[in-house]
């Protein structure tokens, strides 16, 4: 029966989505049917599962019920040159609307129980672009920063940021230990930006202080394990370094060196869309997506 | 009448073998066609699926793995035939050891009757010239496993056309570790080396102290010439069957920058258009790739 229903919906869905989509993305209808047909999915496939778990096999309770939400997405926002390209426009155009999608995709995030987000904002290997670039992004950084300190303050989020900080400016180090500092004792959301970040830079510095601890004695090279490890990757300042869910936008199949130990169990979903398109409705399809996933971990269900 | 029955076996067999032989004429031309653009240097593949395999056809459990091999064996010749220099393949993670007793010895079995099948005269190792390699935690498997592996490993170690590298009892979180121990241990032998031969410390000695503390820090290459992966460069390309999109621990830190590809077929059903699209993509994003890799 309820099956039925949501092949009904599914249907609706498909003919209100195919148009919608050739429709011009100005239109934003924030709670649309769509959305509401999607979040009906989201619990019929959930309640279709737990019939299925009691009709099993073997009969044993399969725990996937319990794992619904992931508890820490991470995100790579590609596409905002090419977004701006598009339309004609400037890529630090491009970079501004992508910073304005950020906030809002964070507040909506946040909203429906997801407990850590991370931005891949920029890579090591970004520094290679044209100056002007690297300069507008800096400086979007700063300004964001300072506009959206008493949105932080106001909804408890703790903000991390990890990578390197030796090459960045003053005024931006400045600032980025100013947020820290005012909201590190907010626990249950956090937002964790990693800026001038590299997956084997992070590896790699691990490796050192847990080579200088070995040297001082502190520990011995025995005692290194995964544990060891992940107390000194900068992920460490989360309750939950691991994402459960990388989403990479604008196609591109690659994970460019954002979280590699990280991502070793993560599910990986590559939407077509460019960051700034990347909305709500995306979102709900991302987690519609994640929670049919089967995890094993490598061991049998 | 008798013998009509044997006739027709005798002309199918003549057909197979004549359609054999166009089609491998036509993929050859195919291939040729590809070669016309980048062809990736280093492939990897997750063999995911066979359990689900067997449990589609209703074959009994172990024959899930048995046919993955053989689709395995299929994929190894497109490649040599493309001129793909270095396979990678996942055959067993650390993890699968938590897995049932009965199939982790099945497991094991099938991969002891496989690897001791290498060493054979007429294997597909001697017919391409394939060397092989196996990465992993090789302590952790039982002693035939890991004295048939050795034994390949030194059998084939003259040949240099095509590298194969097989991860058997394989984390990435593991090679990791073990290359940051090395490191460490190597980093302590050379300060206490230095250490017994002491210099005096005048200007001109600044600039060797300098770079002996440079020595004493642990940079990227020492991680990286400590890895068991440093043989093969970069994979190009991570085919994951299946269509789950994970890494599940394999070259997490190889993999930094290479295309992901994950075909809904199960490991067994794959065949040669998945391998033939997954090198168009890669063609399609070579040139972008190139240019930041030249930036850098």
């Amino acid at each position: 029966m309820l099956s039925l229903f949501s092949v009904v919906f599914t249907f609706l869905a498909l003919f209100l989505l195919i148009p919608g989509l050739f429709i011009s993305r100005r239109l934003r209808v924030p709670f649309s049917l769509e959305n509401i047909i999607r979040f009906f999915k989201i619990t019929a496939s959930k309640y279709d599962d737990e019939r299925n778990d009691e009709r099993g096999p073997m009969g044993e309770k399969k725990k996937r019920a319990k794992n619904r939400m992931p508890k820490h997405v991470a995100v790579i926002l590609d596409g905002n040159r090419r977004w701006a390209e598009k339309r004609g426009l400037g890529t630090s155009d491009g970079h501004e609307a992508g910073a304005k999608r950020l906030m809002e995709n964070a507040k909506d995030c946040f909203a429906m129980g997801t407990n850590t987000i991370s931005l891949f904002a920029f890579s090591t290997e970004n520094w290679e672009r044209p100056e002007d670039e690297v300069k507008c992004l800096m400086a979007l950084f700063e300004k964001h920063f300072k506009s959206e300190m008493p949105y932080f303050q106001r909804d408890k989020i703790r903000i991390s940021v990890i990578g390197n900080r030796s090459k960045i400016s003053r005024s931006l180090l400045g600032l980025i230990e100013e947020v820290e500092e005012a909201t590190k004792s907010y626990e249950g959301k956090q937002l964790i930006i990693a800026i001038d970040y590299s997956g084997r830079f992070d590896i790699l510095q691990a490796c050192k202080n847990l080579a200088m601890k070995v040297k001082d004695g502190l520990i011995q090279v025995e005692d290194i394990d995964e544990k060891a490890m992940e107390n000194e990757l900068m992920t460490k300042c989360s309750e939950f370094p691991n994402p459960d869910l990388l989403i990479r936008t604008s196609g591109e199949q690659r994970i460019s060196n954002f979280f590699l130990w990280q991502s070793a169990y993560t599910e990986l979903y590559f939407p077509n869309v460019l960051w700034p398109d990347f909305g709500e409705a995306e979102y709900l399809e991302a987690l519609t997506w994640y929670q049919q996933r089967q995890r094993r971990f490598g061991k049998r269900v | 009448m008798a013998e009509l029955p044997g006739q027709i076996q005798r002309m199918n067999g003549g057909i197979n073998q004549l359609l054999e032989q166009i089609f491998g004429f036509s993929r050859r031309c195919l291939f040729r066609v590809i070669s016309m653009g980048p062809i990736p240097n280093h492939l990897a593949f997750i063999m995911d699926g066979n359990r689900r395999y067997a449990k589609k056809c209703g074959l009994e459990e172990g024959s899930g793995h048995k046919a993955g091999f053989s689709a395995l064996m299929l994929m190894l010749q497109y490649c040599y035939e493309l001129g793909i220099q270095y396979v990678t393949i996942y055959a067993f993670s650390i993890d699968n050891f938590r897995r049932q007793p009965e199939e982790v010895q099945s497991l094991m079995d099938l991969m002891l009757e496989k690897i001791k099948s290498l060493l054979e005269k007429e294997s597909i190792v001697h017919q391409y010239g394939i060397r092989v390699y196996f990465i992993g935690n090789l302590a952790l498997l039982n002693d035939q496993v890991r004295a048939a592996a050795e034994k390949v490993m030194k059998a084939t170690a003259k040949n240099s056309r095509v590298v194969l590298l097989i991860c058997i009892a394989y984390n990435s979180t593991d090679e990791i570790l073990q290359a940051v121990k090395k490191s460490c241990i190597n980093k302590l032998d050379n300060i206490e080396a230095s250490g017994s031969c002491k210099h005096e410390d005048t200007d001109s000695d600044i600039e060797a102290k300098d770079m002996e503390n440079q020595e004493k820090k642990i940079q990227l290459v020492d991680i990286e010439e400590n890895m068991q992966m440093s043989v093969a460069p970069n994979p190009d390309i991570l085919i994951r069957s299946s269509g789950e999109t994970r890494l599940s621990n394999f070259l997490l830190w190889q993999t930094g920058n290479s295309q992901l590809c994950s075909p809904a077929a199960l490991w067994p059903e794959i065949g040669l258009r998945h391998l033939v699209w997954a090198i168009l993509n890669f063609q399609r994003s070579h040139s972008y790739l190139e240019k930041r890799k030249k930036q850098l």
